[in-house]
């Protein structure tokens, strides 16, 4: 699976939902400690359950170098993790509203 | 990325908050998602190459706004107030195109080539669709939306804006869901203008509630204020003179404003004085000065309210002149000021605005007008502080040169906007054997006031150099505008030929 912008990709534990903003080589991409799947599983699949700190719609998830972003299109209870590091969120910086 | 996404996940959080008030009637979001599915399949299966909406701000705008964004077409909103000739010259360029016209228009589209629908017959036309989920074509550089340009300077040309520029612009300067509840947004600038799409889409995506106001008039604008209990709201410059002269004139008590906590303003230049009566006027209301273009997806630069208080209330004039400024640019985008040559300026020094970010497209359906390094010539004038605060001085083609000097008409406007007796001005280029080009004036007195073309010419002298006294003035009535608040300087010209 080639990771690119707009690439939407669903949780194998949980509800989650993704988007990618920003791709980077590999893809060790996984939520609640498994592996991301572009489409839904009908049966959800155990979790690792240190790896389950939730992650939040509108929430956009990096990690240190930001080398990778993703946009959380659905909430759920699975963390989001690249290479073994768990993502964090970036903050959109606040701006007035302008329109 | 899909602008889509915007509404998708608006639904999904937030379903049953309301998105939508037009005309007393409200949407929530699950039903604008919903409507937006149903509408996605009939552009699918219409075979259509565009999807055109002519009509002024009604819930057809967002619904087919994102509804063409899913099914993967361009969305081309039309300028209801271009004649018929004008608008079957656009009409032809995006054929074959569904259309959605205005239930009272009274032009003729028998030869359009395509779908046209009225309003009304288009929404009741997505009850009896499917309801199931469109699968929505994801293609980030697929073209979401084809603006034609104003055309002040010509034939309007198709501006592009991507996916990819319209979701960069918006998840860099909105915080989604980042609106309370009762938060409410008062569009009132038309929909086919890129303020107006970008009030759309922010709004959906802060999940802030969109009151439309189908067509401007100052009266009714306060009076939706107050009846939808409107937090915040975008006005183009003209809008904001006409809505404070009603509360001047006490026509409408401000008092009758107090849920309104935020004003932006933009899409032309804003005369002095009329920012600093408003913020006298409405001291509780926060106000945001934006500048941008249909090429860079809206917003590159903003003033923001602790800047416009700061700059009121403060006595140094270096500080205070800060309000006739557009701030500062958005995290993501890079600004340059260059001369003719290109070559970089510094501080200070006026020349040519240069702008690059991942919003920026810079692209035209006729050419690409990006240069080296993504970098987009905006063909506005103007300088950048030492602070970083940019100044606008006009269009670079609205530049004067007489007599070899560059001369900006905003140098002179801004002078004579400060004189009571003058309530507007314009300054153009006439053609002049001495000089190649000499400096006309309109002007346009407030009602009962007097003034000689002398008293002009001495407060000129006054402030500046004597190469920017006018070679000739006229006493106009109005200055003409077209409806988005841009001067039109060719009319003005064409009155001194």
């Amino acid at each position: 699976m080639e990771l690119k912008p707009g690439l939407r990709l669903k949780s194998a534990v949980c509800e989650a939902e993704v988007m990618v903003i920003k791709a980077a080589a590999g893809n060790e991409l996984t939520c609640g400690g498994e592996a991301l799947v572009e489409q839904v599983l009908e049966q959800k699949v155990g979790a690792n359950e240190a790896h389950m700190h939730g992650c939040v719609i509108g929430k956009r998830y990096v990690n240190e170098a930001e080398s990778i972003e993703l946009l959380c299109i659905k909430s759920g209870e699975g963390s989001l993790y690249y290479n073994g590091d768990e993502l964090m969120t970036k903050d959109t910086k606040k701006l007035p509203s302008s329109d | 990325m899909n602008i889509s996404l915007f509404l998708q996940m608006a639904a999904e959080a937030c379903p049953e908050r309301v998105a939508l008030t037009h005309e007393d009637k409200h949407y929530t979001y699950a039903e604008l998602y919903g409507a937006a599915n149903r509408a996605a399949w009939q552009f699918s299966r219409s075979g259509c190459q565009f999807v055109s909406v002519l009509d002024v701000s009604s819930p057809a705008v967002p619904i087919s706004l994102i509804a063409a964004a899913m099914a993967g077409i361009p969305y081309v909103p039309l300028n209801y107030r271009l004649s018929e000739q004008q608008l079957k010259e656009l009409l032809d360029r995006i054929e074959p195109v569904f259309l959605i016209v205005d239930d009272h228009t009274t032009a003729d589209f028998e030869q359009v080539e395509g779908k046209v629908q009225g309003r009304k017959a288009f929404m009741a036309s997505l009850a009896a669709e499917p309801g199931e989920n469109f699968a929505c074509v994801e293609d980030p550089s697929g073209v979401a939306i084809q603006l034609f340009t104003s055309g002040t300077t010509g034939t309007p040309k198709a501006a592009l804006l991507r996916h990819e520029h319209l979701v960069s612009y918006i998840l860099g300067s909105v915080e989604f869901m980042g609106a309370a509840e009762e938060q409410a947004t008062l569009v009132s600038v038309p929909p086919y203008h890129i303020a107006g799409i970008s009030a759309v889409m922010s709004s959906i995506y802060a999940c802030r509630r969109i009151v439309q106001l189908p067509s401007f008039d100052a009266m009714d604008w306060l009076n939706l204020c107050s009846q939808e209990q409107v937090t915040n709201a975008f006005v183009v410059p003209t809008m904001m003179t006409r809505i404070i002269d009603e509360l001047e004139q006490e026509n409408f008590s401000s008092d009758r404003l107090g849920s309104l906590t935020a004003i932006a303003y933009g899409g032309g230049k804003m005369p002095l004085p009329v920012i600093e009566r408003a913020l006298d006027l409405l001291p509780e209301v926060s106000f945001t000065n934006a500048y941008g273009l249909t090429e860079t997806s809206s917003t590159v630069t903003l003033l923001d309210p602790d800047d416009h208080r700061e700059a009121f209330n403060h006595d140094d004039l270096a500080i205070r002149s800060r309000l006739g400024s557009v701030g500062k640019a958005l995290p993501s985008i890079e600004i340059e000021i260059r001369d003719e040559s290109g070559n970089k300026l510094d501080h200070n020094q006026a020349g040519e605005i240069y702008v690059r970010g991942p919003q920026v497209s810079g692209e035209y359906l006729e050419r690409n007008a990006l240069i080296e390094d993504g970098w987009f010539p905006t063909r506005d004038a103007g300088y950048i502080d030492e602070h970083g605060y940019l100044y606008l001085s006009g269009r670079a083609d609205d530049v004067i040169v007489r007599g070899g000097e560059n001369i900006s008409p905003a140098e002179i406007e801004d002078v004579l906007y400060q004189h009571s007796s003058i309530s507007d001005v314009a300054a153009v280029a006439v053609p002049s054997e001495q000089w190649g080009e000499a400096i006309a004036l309109a002007v346009v007195l407030k009602p009962g006031a007097e003034l000689a073309e002398e008293d002009i010419r001495s407060l000129i002298r006054s402030k500046l150099r004597s190469s920017r006294l006018p070679e000739v003035i006229q006493f106009s009535q109005e200055l003409p505008y077209n409806e988005a608040g841009k001067l039109l300087r060719r009319v003005i010209k064409s009155w001194f030929s």
